[in-house]
């Protein structure tokens, strides 16, 4: 079997010039319907300029979303914010979304979930959860989320999932905050009946990299982590699966961020911005297309901001005689940006970078910081 | 979850978070899965599509040897590895462990 997305991705183009290989129609879709969140979590995926409930999409926008999307070949939604159970809405639009054949995921904090909301889901069509922990226990988990009681709510809403019949993806985001409870992250994921848990090493743009001196884990707490990561799915074997998504500051080559700028994936925002990835708004200068104005179709086709950085004839060197240029298409844009100021650079965490060092050093010495304290992800925080 | 040693007795299914389906742009048969999208071949497809719930893997491999004309001691190894696999990355369980929606197909 081929696995076309996330670990073993689909054969690349054997073409080097892009505008030579065909476009390819994207398989997913994360569908921000909101930037509100009762959690401030410090390393918040959402851009530092978050959108307000006034400018949000209606339930009739995002419904003509997903229809467009799965007439171009999207095959799975993601429902994520912010906290997408906050929008009303939220059952009929994963019954539209599963009307289509589309795959529908919700990614939530949980603590605003109950019994008769996840019924309501579970009626309208909804395959999966993804529930998000801040750490294995309460105080450190309540502490870095913002909010109290929200680690114990956590645990309650996974037993509800479990018991309304749908499948549980524990998420946990890692750093140097929380790293060592690894162990216990693991043992609680086992707990709740979670049949698959990410252990996601904060990546830092946005909330994140204002928090990277409180957030960046050291090498050593790094390298136990990957150990113990290792040593888990071998025990854990057809029990629980474990996706792991390494750090890249100490890494010696790039993740294939996005699998590719503009090749499988696109991201709605609560207002209706289509960018190629969460993040992409930390890049200045980039035009974004909102579904208010085009259609998916053109704007996956036309949109500026997708066409910039698609394939490979943007890249400069030493990226476009790279023979794994195909195999990692440069790295992270958002990162180059953050840390070189040109998001059309090759990103950092290569070490053919002529940047490498000093992002290994500054990875050093925020991991050295012991700074504690984060700045809240909230409207009016950054 | 319960880990699943696959033998000739097993009863295999998709659980419900598992879609087999035909993508119409693509004109293709998938696994879908959170996050993840399997591409099956001919052979592969054929098995998932006789996981009924009912018919064991040894049924399975019955039909299969019967269809080619092959020893079924070697398919039936080629259909336990194949079966292993994909227990042990999520994709199929025990028909006797999960409430499943078998065979679901859009």
């Amino acid at each position: 079997m081929n696995e076309i997305t996330k670990h073993a991705p689909a054969p690349a183009p054997t073409s080097s010039a892009a505008c030579s290989v065909p476009l390819a129609a994207p398989i997913a879709v994360l569908a921000e319907l909101t930037h509100r969140c009762p959690l401030q979590c410090p390393y918040c995926s959402n851009p530092l300029m978050l959108e307000k409930a006034n400018v949000e999409l209606k339930t009739e926008d995002w419904q003509r979303v997903f229809t467009e999307a799965a007439a171009l070949g999207v095959l799975q939604v993601h429902f994520s914010g912010g906290e997408p159970t906050l929008r009303t809405d939220l059952a009929a639009l994963v019954k539209h979304a599963n009307g289509l054949g589309l795959y529908t995921n919700l990614i939530t904090s949980g603590v605003l979930l109950d019994a008769k909301k996840l019924a309501a889901l579970v009626d309208a069509g909804l395959d999966h959860v993804q529930l998000s922990f801040q750490d294995s226990e309460a105080e450190n988990a309540n502490r870095i989320g913002h909010y109290k009681g929200g680690h114990e709510k956590k645990v309650a809403v996974a037993a509800l999932i479990r018991a309304a019949g749908l499948p549980l993806t524990m998420n946990a985001v890692v750093h140097r905050q929380n790293l060592d409870h690894l162990a216990e992250i693991i043992a609680l994921a086992d707990k709740i009946d979670a049949s698959r848990l990410e252990v996601a090493h904060v990546q830092y743009y946005g909330w994140a990299l204002k928090n990277r001196a409180a957030l960046m884990p050291t090498r050593a707490q790094l390298d136990r982590a990957t150990a113990m990561v290792d040593a888990a799915r071998i025990r854990l074997k057809g029990r629980l699966v474990i996706d792991y998504v390494v750090p890249d500051y100490y890494a010696k080559r790039p993740k294939k961020c996005m699998d590719g700028w503009g090749r499988h994936f696109f991201n709605v925002s609560p207002a209706g911005k289509v960018l190629p990835c969460h993040a992409a708004e930390s890049i200045d200068g980039l035009k974004f297309d909102s579904v208010r104005e085009r259609s998916v179709e053109w704007i996956w086709a036309n949109s500026e901001a997708f066409n910039r950085f698609r394939g490979t004839d943007w890249m400069p060197e030493p990226c476009r005689s790279c023979d794994r240029r195909e195999l990692d298409f440069g790295g992270c844009r958002c990162q180059a940006f953050a840390l070189t100021g040109s998001a059309g650079n090759t990103d950092p965490a290569c070490e053919l970078s002529s940047n490498h060092q000093a992002m290994f050093e500054a990875a050093l010495a925020d991991a050295a910081s012991g700074e504690p304290n984060y700045v809240y992800r909230r409207i009016g925080g950054a | 979850m319960e880990p699943i040693k696959v033998g000739a007795t097993s009863r295999i299914v998709l659980p419900r978070h598992v879609k087999l389906k035909h993508d119409t742009v693509r004109d293709r048969w998938i696994l879908l899965a959170p996050e993840r999208v399997l591409n099956p071949d001919e052979t592969s497809l054929e098995i998932v599509r006789m996981l009924d719930g009912v018919c064991s893997v040894g049924d399975i491999v019955g039909t299969l040897a019967v269809k080619y004309n092959a020893p079924s001691e070697v398919i039936l190894v080629d259909v336990i590895g194949m079966l292993q696999d994909l227990c042990d990355k999520g994709f199929l369980v025990s028909a006797e462990t999960v409430a499943t929606h078998a065979g679901r197909t859009s």
